[in-house]
């Protein structure tokens, strides 16, 4: 049975037998390779639910200090931001009825628009092959070449936390080398590292889509938007725009799940997880910790443990 | 009116030739992007283009802009007086801009000049310029802009229209703005026949909009009713109040001023701001009228496709760009919600019929 079948089984199920008042999931998009996230409140409405490589978008966002009693379509990613959320005392465990979607892998639209050079008019997913077809022509990409890169570093494809899974988990990827661009921007002198980050935020233009498309950031009011007092300037000027970005970076340490929501929200296409791998790896490296995986544990930046690897704690 | 074709091979020399009496901007690629940037030494245009990421609205109305200056130190007699900066509004071209996005300034001219006040900052840099448009000879299938009261080959605003035919473009000169300009580049040679053959690469272009929208009944729906109406709640629901819609819009025009010191210098200037987020209506007692997304996505859409149809009569305030449908993170559609806005009731009526 397919994933989309299963979940529309499922939500229609849970809507009936009022588990849950609502169900959130994705539509079919206008574009292409574009789904919108929507929710059901009605087995009649649970139609408009559709799964494929573009249902990107971080689920847990809409989540955030919700009431109701609601069912969540959650990729690995999502589910782990499901945890991150219970722990936050975001959301409750028994408000959600967590409809787990093991992991193909989000298509990277930027990549296939840039692969294709012209128009692109439709995308059709194949069993591991996307067919792209433009005004006269059309291309075929293996789906591994054209995946989202949190995607295609992915360790946790199958959902961490589910109350039914829509298939089999899968096998997850094994030997993956998940900072090999963190590895080159630490090997960089002081220098290069500021001019790396200098270039990849050249094209901000502060529409905070990064933010708002990521589950982690829903302080009631973001220091960037304090006014008094006014932490931050509003302009373009490059010292606030980096402001914003390497702060915000550090609020989501050894909280991140590299769901990518922020990179794919982007409209000027900053490579947003820069900022936050670098933290995910010490957050790994220094306190074995990744975010998301349990309810039995603290997170690193909200516990202390005897055998901290910083001297100065001690 | 006349017509005149430019050598494609001669349009670079053309164009620096030109630099002595405007500041040209053009099209470049940047990446993966196109942008307008100022034609300078090791600046290559590139028409090969379909629409520029950003909306060329900046080009006027640029997302940050000072306004005045002033200084806090109190040893000097001018300490605490706002004086105005300096600007360079000496006359500029862009050549190869969109006619939808120089439709677009029409529209927000309404905005900064009326029979009451004027903002000397939109009003100056627009009257500055001369816009050489650039017909799309082949529309984004994003593209809604024959429904939205424009079109790939619409010449509202423009002073000169650009039309692709091959190894020439066609000049329609529209304006004295843009005869001065034509003179200056020496374009002289004109080719018969040309105006039928822009009338049929006109009616090709317009063949290929594959996207429209539906407005005929906007204007006579109920304002009420429509602000009232169940489907914002579906509408919004995706939304994560980002500016991205309002920031790569053309139409959009919505700024704050802000005071920013360094030391005990300052300067004043105004930012593009958005109806998108929260801080745009909060009240300096705590109170926010447009507390919550469903709101704020109403509020644009109403002001786009409602309150713009009312006070100007004058079509929606939107030229069909398709910019906010391609980079919405979240796929908010604006052919969709119009869609809904302006069939909302329709059962109703005819029932009454």
């Amino acid at each position: 049975m397919s994933y989309i079948t299963k979940i529309k089984e499922i939500s229609e199920k849970i809507l009936k037998d009022c588990t849950v008042e609502m169900v959130i999931g994705f539509r079919k998009g206008t574009v292409p390779m574009m789904n919108e996230p929507c929710f059901a409140k009605t087995p009649a409405e649970v139609k408009q639910f559709v799964w494929d490589g573009n249902c990107g978008i971080n689920l847990v966002n809409y989540l955030s200090d919700r009431k109701e009693k609601i069912g969540i379509v959650a990729k690995g990613c999502d589910s782990r931001n499901i945890v991150t959320h219970i722990l936050e005392n975001k959301i409750k465990r028994e408000q959600l009825y967590i409809i787990g979607v093991p992991c193909l892998g989000m298509i990277d639209r930027r990549r296939i628009s840039a692969a294709f050079g012209t128009e692109i008019t439709e995308v059709r997913e194949d069993g591991d092959q996307v067919i792209v077809t433009g005004p006269g022509s059309e291309k075929t990409f293996n789906r591994t070449d054209v995946m989202q890169e949190n995607c295609a570093i992915c360790i946790h494809r199958n959902p961490v936390i589910f109350d039914e899974m829509v298939a089999d988990p899968l096998e997850e990827q094994k030997e993956v080398d998940r900072y090999a661009d963190v590895r080159h921007i630490e090997s960089l002198a002081p220098d290069g590292k500021w001019a790396f980050f200098e270039g990849i935020l050249d094209a901000c233009i502060r529409c905070y889509a990064c933010r708002n498309a990521c589950p982690l950031c829903y302080c009631p009011t973001c220091f960037v938007d304090e006014h008094r007092p006014q932490w931050v300037g509003k302009s373009q000027d490059p010292i606030d725009i980096r402001t914003f970005h390497f702060l915000r970076a550090y609020h989501c340490a050894g909280r991140c799940t590299d769901c990518g929501a922020c990179e794919r929200a982007c409209p000027v296409g900053i490579p947003m997880r820069q900022f936050t791998k670098k933290l995910e790896k010490d957050c790994l490296e220094l306190f074995d910790w990744e975010a998301g995986i349990t309810l039995d544990i603290r997170p690193a930046l909200d516990s202390y443990r005897p055998n901290d690897p910083d001297e100065f704690i001690k | 009116m006349r017509i005149v074709t430019i050598d494609k091979k001669k349009l670079v020399a053309d164009l620096d030739k030109l630099r002595g009496d405007y500041r040209i901007f053009v099209p470049v690629k940047e990446e993966k992007y196109y942008s307008f940037c100022e034609l300078l030494d090791g600046v290559a245009p590139d028409f090969d283009y379909l629409n520029t990421r950003m909306s060329p609205k900046a080009l006027i109305y640029p997302q940050s802009e000072v306004m005045f200056e002033y200084s806090l130190d109190e040893t000097r007699e001018d300490h605490h007086t706002v004086k105005e900066v300096s600007k360079n509004y000496a006359p500029r071209a862009v050549f190869g801009i969109r006619p939808c996005d120089v439709k677009a300034f029409s529209l927000v001219g309404k905005n900064f000049v009326t029979p009451e006040y004027k903002d000397p900052y939109w009003l100056k840099a627009f009257e500055a310029t001369t816009f050489i448009g650039y017909a799309c000879n082949e529309p984004c299938n994003s593209c809604f802009c024959t429904t939205a009261g424009c079109g790939p080959f619409h010449e509202e605003g423009l002073d000169v229209l650009l039309v692709d035919t091959g190894d020439n473009w066609l000049a329609k000169v529209l304006t004295e703005k843009g005869e001065k300009l034509v003179a200056a580049a020496g374009w002289n040679t004109a080719v018969p026949d040309t105006a039928e053959q822009i009338d049929v690469l006109k009616q090709s272009a317009e063949d290929k909009i594959v996207s429209h929208v539906t407005t005929d009944r906007l204007k006579d729906q109920d304002t009420i009713a429509l602000y009232e109406a169940s489907f914002w709640e579906d509408v919004s629901f995706s939304c994560i109040n980002c500016g991205t819609c309002t920031f790569v819009c053309p139409t959009c025009w919505c700024f704050d001023i802000q005071d920013e010191n360094r030391g005990k210098n300052g300067q004043r200037m105004r930012n593009w701001d958005s109806c998108m987020f929260p801080l745009f209506t909060l009240h300096g007692s705590g109170h926010n009228p447009r507390g919550t997304k469903r709101h704020r996505v109403r509020q644009r859409f109403m002001h786009k496709l409602k309150y713009y149809v009312d006070k100007y009569d004058e079509g929606i305030q939107c030229v069909g760009c398709g910019r906010c449908v391609r980079l919405c993170p979240v796929n908010i559609d604006i052919r969709r919600v119009c869609e809904l806005m302006n069939s909302h009731g329709e059962a109703a009526v005819c029932e009454v019929k």
